[in-house]
């Protein structure tokens, strides 16, 4: 193990160790503590330039009740949940899908379809941007959820496609080929044997993409304008100008709108790393 | 076994082309919603690039005259220093990570919990992280100031008010949960190093950087092209923070290529579809660079592979 276990060290190296983490933990976390704080403090508070000291009083019920129930943040909120999960279910689907026509077969173009959809994941959003953007109004989807939710499926597809195709490649190939030796149909390889050993691949994607997703601000802007279909990473905006310089409340729906993935990543923590570091391990 | 290799003439063209034809047909789907939304728009983008249009009415052709006013753009040359600087700060990230992950991977009580919560900015939307930080630096309340103004630093307008620092203040923003994502990795990648290696070298006399250069962060290779590869695509595709924190300002002096190519297509100034274009497609340009890179490496790795 590198660096030395700490507990093959010294008895002054272990107690400087033990008390420098919550220290180093708290310097890292300072800006989020920070607004925690802002959260549960009342507007006075502000007023007499009170910004860093310790609240003069608990609000916390007032501010988040503020949030709840004297604006838009419910419906961006309910808005954010419409377009994230037919994401997560589309693009876990499509590339369930690709993933496994690019792992277990071999053909000529193979490799170059594989390459176009890692290329495709990569290239920066403002080359979509226009014709994207032209195409969802012609369609007429311009400001719906389901015109950003047909986009995210399409481009997420790449990501997970690069991160299925892989997983399926470290499956054991012999499964697949006793199976055709026992002449099961193709589709039916996918779908009673592939699929159900695709579980931790399928969890950690949809982990990923629900986090990738709730989090998208650009296109909520391109595609989107007002409460009636705008996530809550766009809507979060209109919030603050609603509440403008009011950092209690702005403070309070920073909160809330982050917290879904928050809860996500500490439900799933061990899906969403092994995710996210998928590769980093040969 | 003669029987079953003759194809009977019961079947179906479908059944004696199963193998060829099933992979197509789990393609299709997909390959046609990401052609449709990624592949054909960035053929688009480079048509509508030499076109002077306002998104609606006719486009006019023009040739290379959006990339002639792109050389002699004043804003242009800002948002691709801009870009420039992003791209070398960002890449701090990956250092930084390794440094924490280093820092924690021990096993001491409760080291898990540390691990998630060191984690968590990177789940935190760019929005709210931006929101966060521009509270952090608000001019004479914000903590920043507070603490730079201890050591008698007085940034005058607030980090982001002030054109020479507003650029860096949102780096260093952005680098924020970049680190953590670096430090994930590297904390995975050294939960793999090989104990034996370890050991071996310690006999050696290997220790502290030596060991750390010469016998850990070989092992760490994949990790380190992770995190390269996203600290990159994350650098160029900075926008989040930029809009939220600055929206470009003071004075244009945050803006970067794509924050500048929105703003010129999509925004009170007006829509300038075919110059917006334009601007996409040198960034895009930029990019292509990486990803052919970056699909080299694997494709040298594959090759390895079955």
């Amino acid at each position: 193990m590198f660096p030395t276990p700490i507990e093959k060290r010294s008895r002054g190296a272990q107690l400087t160790y033990q008390s420098l983490l919550p220290l180093a933990l708290i310097m890292w976390l300072l800006p989020l503590i920070a607004v925690a704080m802002f959260s549960v403090k009342s507007s006075a508070d502000f007023a007499a330039g009170n910004y860093w000291g310790l609240p003069s009083s608990f609000e916390l019920f007032n501010n988040y009740g503020k949030v709840f129930f004297q604006s838009d943040m419910p419906r961006y909120m309910v808005n954010s949940l419409l377009i994230t999960i037919p994401t997560v279910v589309g693009a876990v689907a499509l590339s369930s899908m690709t993933g496994f026509a690019l792992g277990i077969y071999k053909f000529k173009s193979n490799l170059w379809i594989f390459f176009m959809f890692i290329a495709g994941n990569f290239v920066p959003f403002q080359i979509l941007m226009v014709p994207v953007r032209d195409l969802t109004v012609g369609l007429g989807l311009y400001d719906t959820k389901l015109g950003l939710v047909l986009f995210h499926i399409a481009f997420q597809t790449g990501f997970c496609t690069l991160f299925m195709r892989n997983f399926i490649r470290a499956l054991p190939f012999e499964l697949i080929e006793a199976a055709r030796v026992e002449g099961i149909a193709e589709w039916r390889i996918f779908w009673y044997i592939v699929l159900p050993l695709m579980k931790p691949a399928l969890a950690a994607l949809s982990v990923l993409i629900f986090t990738f997703i709730w989090n998208d601000y650009f296109w909520a802007v391109v595609l989107t304008q007002g409460p009636d279909s705008q996530p809550v990473t766009a809507g979060i905006t209109s919030f603050n100008s609603q509440f403008v310089a009011q950092y209690h409340l702005m403070s309070a729906g920073s909160i809330v709108a982050a917290l879904p993935p928050v809860a996500m990543f500490f439900l799933m923590q061990k899906h969403f790393i092994a995710g996210l570091t998928l590769g980093a391990v040969k | 076994m003669t029987h079953s290799t003759d194809p009977a003439p019961s079947k179906g063209w479908y059944a004696r082309n199963e193998i060829r034809v099933t992979p197509w047909l789990f393609l299709l789907p997909g390959i046609l919603f990401f052609a449709v939304y990624v592949v054909v728009p960035i053929f688009q983008s480079v048509w509508i690039s030499f076109h002077a249009w306002d998104g609606l009415g006719e486009k006019e052709w023009i040739g290379l005259g959006n990339y002639e006013r792109l050389a002699t753009d004043r804003k242009f040359e800002t948002s691709f220093w801009n870009n420039l600087k992003w791209l070398f700060l960002y890449l701090l990230a990956i250092p930084a990570g390794l440094f924490i992950a280093l820092f924690l991977n021990q096993k001491v009580w409760g080291i898990r919990l540390y691990k998630s919560l060191f984690f968590f900015p990177f789940v935190i939307s760019q929005v709210v992280v931006g929101l966060v930080f521009s509270w952090f630096y608000l001019p004479n309340n914000g903590l920043f100031d507070v603490i730079v103004g201890f050591f008698g630093i007085d940034i005058s307008g607030g980090v982001l008010g002030n054109p020479n620092t507003a650029t860096y203040g949102i780096i260093a923003a952005g680098l924020w949960p970049q680190t953590a994502y670096c430090m994930i990795l590297y904390l995975t990648g050294l939960n793999a190093v090989d104990p034996e290696q370890v050991e071996a070298a310690r006999l050696d006399g290997a220790k502290g950087w030596k060991m750390l250069w010469f016998v850990i962060l070989p092992q760490l290779k994949p990790a380190t092209f992770i995190a390269f590869v996203v600290t990159i695509i994350g650098a160029l595709r900075s926008f989040d923070l930029i809009s939220i924190m600055t929206n470009g300002g003071p004075f244009g002096s945050t803006r970067v290529l794509s924050f500048f190519m929105f703003e010129e297509s999509l925004s009170e100034f007006g829509f300038r579809m075919g110059y917006g274009a334009s601007i996409a497609v040198v960034l895009f340009l930029i990019m292509l660079c990486f990803i052919g890179y970056f699909l080299w490496s694997m494709y040298q790795d594959e090759k390895g592979g079955r």
